[in-house]
């Protein structure tokens, strides 16, 4: 059986709901996996600790909660530092570069990419896309999912009038994660 | 009948279970809620709130539980399909109006998203602690019956469910989810109108005048129905109530009202039987659960099979009313019962129960769980191994 555990950790307001549902979503929608997202649902507000688990596998998942994730998709300091200990050896941590200082924390045999998202999304006309670059990051670094899949689930998932803005935040993103790939 | 095609939202979503339950509603007829948000079961009732208007019927966010869950009932009689929501201390505000709802046999579907408690406990994290409390809550004796999804398909086919039981039996339905469960995205398939078959409401043919409105048969125990505006002159009352619907408050018509409206659903306890059964038939050990804990069940399950042991899963989509006679019959076979439930220890007392008519001895071990979180898989595998010793 092939599964992947993910985490994706942030603030509120940086998109990490909906970076784990639109990753989900590609996933059992559009490449008939199965999927499961639960989100930490606590008293939360804008700029606390947000974080998300997204289960994706050839077959029926059981148990949906994600314990030692094979990938860790990190847009904070707080959320790498909470959730870096639990990656499985020789795990996968997708990080937004300004934002996260990685440390000794992580497990030995770790593969670290970064990627200065937040500053792509930035040039690309909105800050806010930046969940939607790192999406495209984590398609493009792990081959987990298809250009096509990830496109088709982001333009269902954000606001009408925007797809274009965010297909070139996604496209930044892959782009940026397959060439890291290759040479990190 | 089928489903209108103007609340069935057909298509493949990735949809997590409280959008799931709410478009089940939709799906099943439901056109009027009035509830009062609560957590986490709020996004049920602000999904119907904004989908509504399209669909074509009425939304109202009441003053509190105890206004929303007679509201429905008027809804009921009015014509409508109705449900409410709630969770927590909502449902504990319910309780007299449920009584009403089965005492006046008003068809309506209650949806509990389960979260810790008791009093206002965990509002955002799960448990499945009122499981007693749906059944015996309410004064008086009374029957209901309670469905349990798994999963955010789960929770759109069994409200349909839930809505046509309601209307077939007369009664008050419960869809028993979790704060897991309603909160959990995952892939949510919604066929088309054509596909979904939805029980129409029991309307009577009889004229005025020859109606009443609680009359019924031997044979059928569920009376007919009528609406408000039909041209019927009726009476709903929760005093004990004569055929009519009448108050006589005396000791024959009490012999003869309250019977029924338990006789109804367990004379056909059978018929509600609903569960999945997997490897049951030559186990050594049953693993009886509902809810999200037979998800976190079967990964126990899986490691337990893998050791070698015959391990068989037992899980309740209906849990109200009890399967008695199945437990009993698996008890035939089985060494040992294990319960886990995001409870101290509530559906193991009916395994036990049903198990006081049972000759052999077989070990019953309830995994209890105060809730806030799932059970952790290896808590219940070292429950599994304990009972095959």
């Amino acid at each position: 059986m092939a599964k992947t555990e993910i985490r994706v950790g942030g603030l509120g307001g940086q998109g990490v709901i909906l970076n784990a549902s639109i990753i989900g979503k590609a996933a059992s929608i559009y490449e008939g996996k199965h999927a499961t997202l639960i989100q930490a649902f606590g008293p939360e507000a804008r700029g606390s600790a947000c974080s998300a688990q997204v289960t994706i596998s050839t077959e029926d998942i059981a148990y949906p909660y994600v314990k030692h994730p094979d990938v860790l998709v990190l847009m904070s300091q707080d959320a790498y530092n909470q959730f870096a200990p639990s990656l499985k050896p020789g795990g996968l941590v997708l990080f937004e570069e300004e934002l996260v200082t990685l440390d000794g924390r992580l497990p030995e045999g770790a593969r670290a990419i970064g990627i200065p998202a937040t500053r792509f999304a930035e040039e690309l006309g909105r800050r806010l896309v930046l969940n939607i670059v790192m999406v495209g990051f984590f398609a493009g670094v792990t081959g987990l999912l298809s250009f096509e899949s990830v496109q088709k689930a982001v333009k269902d998932s954000v606001p009408k009038g925007t797809e274009d803005l965010n297909m070139r935040a996604l496209e930044k993103g892959f782009e940026y994660g397959r060439e890291a790939a290759a040479t990190k | 009948m089928k489903a209108d095609p103007k609340g069935v939202l057909t298509g493949v979503h990735f949809m997590d279970g409280d959008h799931a339950a709410c478009e089940g509603a939709l799906a099943a007829g439901c056109r009027f809620v009035a509830g009062y948000p609560i957590t986490p079961s709020t996004e049920i009732v602000e999904r119907f709130a904004a989908r509504i208007p399209k669909v074509g019927g009425v939304f109202i966010q009441m003053e509190d539980e105890l206004a929303a869950s007679i509201a429905i009932q008027g809804g009921v009689w009015g014509g409508q399909k109705v449900m409410s929501v709630t969770s927590g201390p909502g449902l504990s505000l319910m309780m007299e109006h449920l009584g009403y709802a089965a005492m006046t046999e008003t068809p309506s579907v209650w949806v509990d998203v389960q979260r810790g408690g008791p009093s206002t406990g965990l509002p955002t994290l799960p448990a499945q602690a009122d499981m007693m409390q749906i059944k015996w809550g309410s004064h008086g004796d009374y029957e209901i019956i309670a469905l349990s999804p798994n999963s955010p398909q789960e929770c759109f086919d069994l409200m349909i469910k839930a809505f046509n039981l309601s209307e077939e039996y007369r009664c008050p339905v419960f869809l028993m989810m979790d704060e897991v469960v309603g909160h959990m995205t995952e892939r949510v398939n919604i066929p088309s109108a054509d596909q979904i078959d939805v029980t129409e409401r029991k309307w009577t043919k009889k004229k005025p005048g020859e109606y009443k409105a609680f009359a019924t048969t031997p044979e059928d125990l569920v009376p007919e129905m009528v609406k408000a505006g039909d041209g019927y002159r009726i009476h709903v009352t929760g005093l004990t109530h004569d055929e009519r619907g009448y108050p006589a408050m005396d000791v024959p018509n009490q012999a003869k009202l309250i019977p029924r409206l338990l006789n109804k659903i367990r004379n056909n306890v059978h018929k509600l039987v609903d569960v999945r059964m997997d490897g049951c038939e030559d186990a050594d050990v049953i693993v009886m659960s509902f809810g999200i804990t037979s998800r976190v069940a079967t990964a126990a399950i899986d490691a337990a099979r893998a050791k070698g042991l015959k391990v068989g899963h037992l899980r309740l989509i209906i849990c109200w009313p009890f399967p008695v006679a199945l437990i009993q019959q698996l008890a035939r076979t089985a060494k040992a019962f294990v319960v886990p439930e995001l409870n101290m220890g509530q559906m193991v007392l009916e395994v036990r129960k049903a198990l006081a008519d049972v000759d052999r001895k077989v070990k019953v071990i309830s995994v209890p769980h105060p809730g806030g979180t799932v059970h952790d898989p290896e808590t219940i595998l070292e429950q599994i191994l304990e009972a095959a010793r």
